[in-house]
């Protein structure tokens, strides 16, 4: 009836994990008593959760990566905990625990922090840059939305409910195997990682035809803003490399449930064939993930630098050759795979290829600064925090792609160093800078800029600490995702790295304190302009925040930096001469659904309670059909009523003129 | 509410495209299941037949249109180019591992 699902799931093995699953649970029952207390369910439901508009589900996209960041970076604490005192003894977790929380860490980071808080300031940002109304498809982008929560969801659950996986977020064959693992963990991973990718595919192709299709008129492709073009180079790679997780894990899955061979060892499996999948979508996620910060560091330097970003079409091609060749050099992951020297030379060259278009980027943004009237505002901080840390790590990265040295490196902490150094001053600082950016944009208040600089302080001081004895253990030959260790030389390095980890853990801490302290104090923080920073891009030109429709009109765009042309001629601000009707997309709750019973279905797969999948899948597949069957999704705001709203706007706003705030 | 978008949409395409996909996925299906050639010609079979049903996808089911000079064209073709890359890749790793280490 249950299938594998007994009461044996439970955490008892550990009062650890018990703690964890308790918290857990009490943390979801407090919301959901929060939000009764509050009478906000109504609320929630329809102006939330079942909207279609970008910029609700951008933001529900970043309060999701937020989470799950405070979860993950939780599992990090505690990993650099053990591995502090570990020395010699077992510490304070079973073996088999810490392998859970190293796997869990890492999937949570890539695919249930990363990606949702990239994609939600996609959402929030990109439409309203290429002066669009909506998404291409809107209704795709809530399945997106609940399908990645619907992921995060299985993992969360993994937490109370039976074990997560101990095979590392990277699931390698034949340890991934049924054979080697019998347990849940492996499903659990494959199912939330089906789900997600299938999100995360839908979302390439939503930004990929929305900014093919829906530019304003007049912009041409190099015209668009820097973080459009990090947007489209990084839904190519969405849809070119995911696809390639979801087959290796279906196929896994296929492995493990139906006793196929894709990966086995035995009867014609061949495990390295996962690994080539594996990185067809590995390298180019890296860049997934990076690019869309260069994008931001892009509009922050230029905003706060008071100047046109130097060489926009250099950085352009930059972009895009970091994305071409993002997807030409997955060997690099696998130089110690048994590969001929032919072929690890030619992958050895082809990688550090990419620093070439990178260093481009890194000189475009110094130049943009020089002579520049730089304002230290918290985006620009972490922007410059990143330019430095950032050096460090593509230099250990060039190091590692020379196969002789990669080779004693591989697998030690040297490569846990260099691709944090990637991750956190790379991708996380963009996405908070971002964040930190764009805040104003979507809620018509700043967020609270000494709190800001305080969290920035402890996230930077935390990084150096936390992985620059990492850099140094991984030279010492420390092997990576050790529970336990004899060698008595490392301990001090992990000691100052567990020092980081609770600067970072402050870095966390502050963010949380600053958006409290902003939401209590933004009467004195409203934005009543819509312009904040001096933007310079087509965002900048709606409300803040924006109306549903974002532009009344549909500007008319001549060059790169709309919104800052358009202060220059002084035609920013005006109302136009009329106004018509707009049609926009009618809110769904069949997207909820979707994600709802795209979460039953996995969950009832990974304990094989086959009726549940049943009702899960027909679940899915009812929301898809009582959509596509509807005949009216749209409906008309009149113009009167467009003629209010951007009133009440332009009455309270009255643009600067260029002159820098 | 929103009538303006309507356009005339027949079934027949996707009709036939139904048809030409079942039959190209019944081709391969039948060649495995009675091993009515020898394993190297299978593979062959397999991936024309699964090339061919990519082409029906796009024209049947997708409506791309195949006019030389369109901008989709374009963009098409370089995501072409990206595909055979990556294919092109994976097949000199995975026959330069397996002839090392089968």
């Amino acid at each position: 009836m249950l299938g594998k699902l007994t009461i044996d799931a439970l955490p008892f093995y550990s009062g650890i994990a018990m703690t964890g699953a308790l918290i857990s649970v009490l943390g979801l029952l407090g919301a959901v008593a929060l939000i009764t207390w509050l009478g906000q369910w109504r609320y929630l439901w329809t102006e939330w959760l079942r909207s279609l508009d970008h910029k609700k589900i951008g933001v529900m996209y970043v309060t999701l990566a937020l989470i799950m960041l405070v979860r993950g970076f939780v599992d990090a604490l505690m990993m650099r905990t053990q591995q502090a005192v570990a020395l010699d003894s077992h510490g304070y977790l079973p073996p088999d625990h810490f392998d859970q929380i190293f796997t869990s860490h890492a999937t949570i980071m890539i695919f249930f922090v990363a990606m949702p808080f990239l994609v939600g300031l996609f959402n929030v940002i990109v439409p309203q840059q290429i002066g669009a109304r909506d998404m291409a498809f809107p209704f795709m982008n809530s399945v997106s939305l609940w399908l990645t929560a619907a992921g995060a969801a299985l993992v969360m659950v993994s937490l109370v409910i039976g074990k997560f996986s101990t095979a590392g977020w990277n699931a390698y064959p034949p340890y991934s195997e049924a054979q080697l693992s019998p347990g849940v963990g492996v499903d659990y991973w494959i199912w939330a990682i089906l789900v997600s990718s299938v999100g995360s595919i839908l979302t390439g192709l939503n930004f990929l035809v929305t900014i093919i299709k829906r530019r304003a008129p007049g912009m041409r492709l190099m015209m668009m803003p820097q973080f459009t073009w990090a947007a489209l180079c990084t839904s190519v790679l969405i849809v070119f490399a995911f696809p390639a997780l979801t087959v290796a894990a279906a196929l896994l899955g296929l492995d493990r449930y139906l006793g196929m061979h894709f990966f086995t060892n035995g009867d014609g499996g061949n495990l390295t064939n996962y690994i080539e999948l594996f990185w067809i979508w590995g390298h180019p996620e890296v860049y997934i993930l990076i690019l869309p910060a260069f994008g931001v560091y892009s509009e922050v330097v230029a905003t706060f630098s008071g100047r046109r970003l130097f060489g926009y079409e250099s950085l352009v091609y930059s972009t895009a050759a970091i994305a071409v060749l993002s997807l030409g050099v997955c060997l690099h992951h696998f130089f110690t795979l048994g590969a001929g020297s032919d072929v690890n030379a030619f992958f050895g060259r082809m990688a550090p290829l990419i620093a070439v278009p990178t260093g481009v980027t890194i000189f475009d943004w110094l130049l943009t600064m020089y002579r520049g009237r730089v304002r230290l505002s918290v985006p620009m901080l972490f922007t410059l925090g990143f330019i430095v840390t950032f050096v460090i790590g593509g230099m250990t990265g060039v190091l590692l792609t020379l196969a002789p040295a990669g080779r004693p490196m591989h697998d030690t902490t040297f490569l846990v160093a260099h691709f944090h150094n990637m991750m956190i001053p790379g991708a996380l600082f963009g996405y908070l800078a971002g964040y930190q950016y764009w805040f104003p944009k979507a809620f018509g208040f700043r967020l609270d800029d000494k709190w800001g600089r305080r969290a920035f302080w402890a996230w930077i001081i935390g990084f150096y600490l936390a992985f620059v004895p990492l850099y140094i253990l991984g030279f010492m030959g420390m092997p990576q995702r050790l529970e336990r260790y004899d060698v008595a030389g490392w301990q001090p390095y992990l000691i100052v790295a567990e020092l980081g980890a609770v600067f970072i853990l402050c870095g966390v801490v502050f963010l949380a304190v600053q958006l409290a302290v902003s939401i209590r104090g933004r009467a004195g923080l409203v934005v009543s302009t819509g312009d904040p920073w001096n933007g310079r891009t087509l965002e900048w030109a709606t409300a803040s925040p924006p109306a549903v429709y974002n532009f009344a009109v549909v500007p008319h765009v001549h060059g790169i930096d709309a919104w800052w042309d358009m202060k220059q001629a002084g035609t920013a601000g005006r109302a136009p001469a009329r106004f018509r009707d707009i049609i926009m997309s009618d809110d769904s709750s069949a997207g909820v659904a979707l994600g709802a019973m795209a979460f039953v279905f996995a969950f009832a797969m990974v304990w094989q309670i086959w009726w549940l999948a049943a009702i899960g899948g027909i679940g899915v597949s009812g929301a898809v059909l009582s959509r596509a069957f509807r005949d009216r999704d749209e409906h008309r705001i009149p113009a009167s009523q467009v003629e209010a709203t951007e009133h009440r706007h332009l009455t309270a706003a009255v643009p600067t003129s260029g002159t820098p705030t | 509410m929103a009538p303006q978008r309507r356009t005339n949409v027949t079934p027949k395409p996707y009709l036939i495209g139904v048809v030409l996909a079942l039959v190209l996925t019944v081709i391969p299906f039948g060649v495995v299941a009675s091993r009515a050639l020898p394993p190297k010609q299978i593979f062959v079979v397999i991936g024309a037949a699964a090339i061919v049903q990519i082409v029906v996808h796009l024209r049947f089911f997708l409506h791309l249109e195949l006019k030389p000079s369109s901008p989709n064209q374009r963009i098409a073709l370089c995501f072409a180019v990206v595909l055979l890359m990556l294919a092109g890749g994976t097949l000199w790793i995975m026959f330069n591992l397996h002839d090392r280490t089968m």
